[in-house]
């Protein structure tokens, strides 16, 4: 009867010990999963929309202006709140062939009363409509440069594709503002492919 | 068995000791079970209240008296208390109390490491509260206001209360993770003689699977959010897209935990039903064995199929495609575990009283939740339905049926094991009802909103909403205050009552009615011989 005992004291251990090592190895696992999953996303191209071919790349245009159709163009800003600057579009809305170059301003101010250095980030909804949408001069490509208090405006100009797809008629641009440390080119996401900031969630 | 195998503890101890110490340094599975449910029965309580607030918020379009942040971290809470605070521990109150009565064992495999367990969680409630007080405070930092999957970046940039939340899931994890190793070496070591893994109740089927499960995910959702503690605090960039990180990793991360939850907390009812539903229909379980099959497929495929929380981030049509055809395939088990328990009450002689009425309704209605699920699992659908409030819908339709009202079904048919005295069957029968009709009126109009297009974890919402949301509210209301009569039936019931006999209801089979009712302290102390 006591070797049963100590025998089934001896299965209980034996379980509980098991146990316990397939918990650590499964918080191991989650750590594994962040070499694991860039390397699975590289091999088998699963987060594909952010590394298609086409991203980053522009559709130019390939007939002259379409006065027969008209595509509506929504402008919409966000600044991060380490920037300490108000921008806004002065046009939210407007409506425009494609084909045809518009320009349009953006309002910036510097709230602080120091030098602060920002970049905007566009980003194209639906992400679809993206390679359609080209900006032919834009303070987005470029940091930008406020001095204290400092407001003044900043231009774009924009084209639509004459190939936008039929069924786009209406898309928005989005900026967002970031603020460039001292001695950086770039903002910390500069490095992102535009398809995941106009992609929602 | 003589006496002389009676370990030291057990010969000193056949009393219950007297006063706190009986509850703080406890190592009764009986006494830890009450525990568990008492604490889960409190938890219900705040996180009722949170889902109160609101649905008076959301009576109305336009801002009431919740700002947007607070509003959001109340939607937050709401799910966390609900999840970790009522139902797990719930239904590990359960599995305490049960499994060994059940299975012909004296007590838990590893009765110090439960007290562990349990007291863990008033510790880890503490934190997940004063993640919701702090932000009250000056200097508090923002409210939580990312919703309980917590996603960077938004999770990046909350307060310092995010940081009691993640160390709120830490101490959750850690309490049930040493629950789930305690109930599987309980479950392989300690089963009565002739008691084999294809013959022990299905109740402690359902657990194995659960436990398994947990150990499997619960340790990633820690490594998950230490990985969210890191990048707040220690400049490390996992999910910071600035340095390299990926934001998507995170939601892979949590629904790798999320998804298998939710059969956690679907699988301890799934028992409890094969239970209830052959001892009021006075025949056994039907197919018995496909229940455990069926029961390891959901586990298994259920362990593969996250991503479907996910399709909206842009994965390639081969990922969505599987992910679809994936969470598609379970409603084949589960589907299989339904008609089971229909087969099981046909042409029995079935009688209704409240553990049976809740046993029916989940089938009806968890059924319900499943259905909608399918259509969510459907990609080009789902694209529509993302985030909507008929995901809403869909997860209350599956989650109070299939996980609460199953615990109700336990609590009613073992609450006279438990107390020794019946509950009073007549207000148990009016606690069901408006239970039942207060959910269906809360949660029916939502899908209908979600497809109209209401955005879920939103305060405020378009006037062309206000209709669904008045009922949906009013509904809540009745729904939310029927479980103050839960709270007096149960209370009732422990205070006095009709004695209850050994075997409480006359259909019941299984070894927890042989005990007396309630049973002594120590029960099992000889193993029953199982012919």
């Amino acid at each position: 009867m006591n070797d049963r005992a100590t025998e089934n004291h001896r299965n209980k251990r034996r379980t509980t010990l098991l146990l316990s090592g397939v918990v650590v190895l499964m918080f191991g696992f989650g750590f594994a999963m962040v070499p694991l999953y860039n390397l699975f996303c590289q091999v088998t191209g699963t987060q594909s929309l952010s590394q298609r071919s086409t991203i980053g790349q522009i559709v130019p245009s390939s007939g002259g202006v379409d006065e027969n159709r008209w595509v509506t163009v929504k402008f919409d800003t966000t600044v991060n709140p380490n920037l300490p600057w108000d921008f806004s579009a002065v046009t939210h809305t407007m409506r425009v062939h494609p084909g045809k170059t518009y320009e349009v301003n953006f309002l910036a101010h510097n709230r602080s009363h120091s030098t602060v250095t920002g970049q905007a980030i566009p980003s194209v909804a639906p992400w679809q409509a993206t390679p359609y949408f080209s900006k032919l001069e834009c303070f987005c490509f470029n940091k930008q440069t406020l001095t204290g208090t400092q407001r003044t405006e900043m231009p774009l100009r924009f084209m639509v594709s004459t190939d936008l797809p039929e069924e786009i008629n209406s898309m928005t641009l989005s900026y967002s503002f970031m603020r460039l440390k001292e001695g950086e080119d770039k903002p910390a996401d500069a490095d992102l492919p535009p398809l995941i900031a106009a992609n929602p969630e | 068995m003589s006496t002389t195998t009676l370990t030291h503890d057990e010969a000193h101890h056949h009393e219950a000791p007297k006063g706190w110490r009986r509850w703080l340094f406890s190592t009764n599975h009986k006494d830890i079970g009450t525990l568990y449910l008492l604490f889960a029965l409190i938890m219900l309580f705040l996180g009722g209240a949170s889902a109160m607030l609101i649905r008076m918020e959301l009576f109305q379009p336009g801002i009431q008296f919740l700002d947007p942040d607070l509003y959001n971290n109340l939607v937050t809470n709401h799910a966390l208390i609900m999840i970790f605070g009522a139902v797990m521990p719930a239904a590990a109150g359960l599995a305490n109390w049960m499994i060994p009565m059940m299975i012909g064992a004296p007590d838990m495999a590893l009765p110090r490491m439960n007290n562990l367990s349990f007291w863990v969680l008033p510790a880890a409630a503490t934190m997940l509260i004063l993640s919701f007080v702090v932000p009250f405070f000056p200097g508090g930092g923002t409210q939580i206001n990312t919703g309980w999957t917590i996603y960077p970046p938004l999770s990046v940039q909350v307060g310092m209360s995010m940081d009691f939340l993640i160390f709120a899931i830490h101490l959750l994890g850690i309490s049930s993770v040493l629950a789930s190793i305690n109930i599987i070496v309980t479950l392989l070591n300690m089963r009565a003689p002739g008691m084999t893994l294809m013959t022990m109740p299905m109740f402690c089927w359902t657990w194995l699977v659960t436990a398994f499960l947990l150990i499997l995910v619960v340790p990633v959702l820690a490594g998950g959010v230490t990985m969210l503690l890191f990048d707040r605090h220690f400049g490390t960039s996992f999910f910071d897209a600035a340095g390299g990180g990926d934001p998507v990793l995170f939601q892979h991360l949590f629904w790798f935990f999320g998804h298998p939850e939710v059969y956690i907390l679907l699988l301890p009812s799934i028992g409890v039903l094969s239970h209830v539903i052959p001892a009021f229909s006075r025949k056994p379980l039907f197919g018995y064995k496909s229940m455990v099959g069926a029961m390891l497929a959901v586990a298994t495929i259920g362990m593969v199929v996250w991503a479907h929380h996910q399709y909206t981030i842009g994965m390639s049509l081969g990922a969505v495609t599987y992910f679809m055809i994936g969470t598609i395939l379970i409603s084949i088990p589960v589907g299989l575990m339904v008609f089971n328990f229909i087969a099981t009450m046909w042409r029995g002689s079935m009688t209704f009283e409240t553990p049976m009425l809740f046993a029916v309704g989940i089938v009806l209605m968890f059924t319900f939740g499943g259905l909608s699920g399918v259509m969510l699992a459907v990609v080009p659908a789902d694209m529509q339905y993302h985030d909507s409030m008929f995901v809403v819908a869909h997860f209350h339709y599956v989650l109070m049926p299939g996980a609460v009202f199953g615990l109700f079904a336990g609590v009613f048919y073992w609450l006279p094991k438990w107390t020794g005295h019946m509950y009073d069957e007549k207000l148990g029968k009016i606690f069901f009802w408006t239970n039942v009709i207060g959910f269906n009126i809360t949660f029916f109009p939502q899908h209908f909103l979600g497809l109209a297009g209401m955005p879920r974890r939103i305060v405020d919402y378009n006037m062309m909403f206000t209709e669904f949301n008045v009922v949906s509210s009013i509904g809540a209301m009745i729904f939310g205050l029927s479980h103050l009569l839960l709270l007096y039936i149960v209370i009732k019931t422990i205070r006095g009552g009709k004695k209850a006999e050994s075997r409480a209801w006359e259909g019941a089979k299984g070894l927890e009615w042989e005990l007396d009712s309630p049973p002594a302290f120590h029960t099992w102390t000889v193993a029953p011989q199982i012919k």
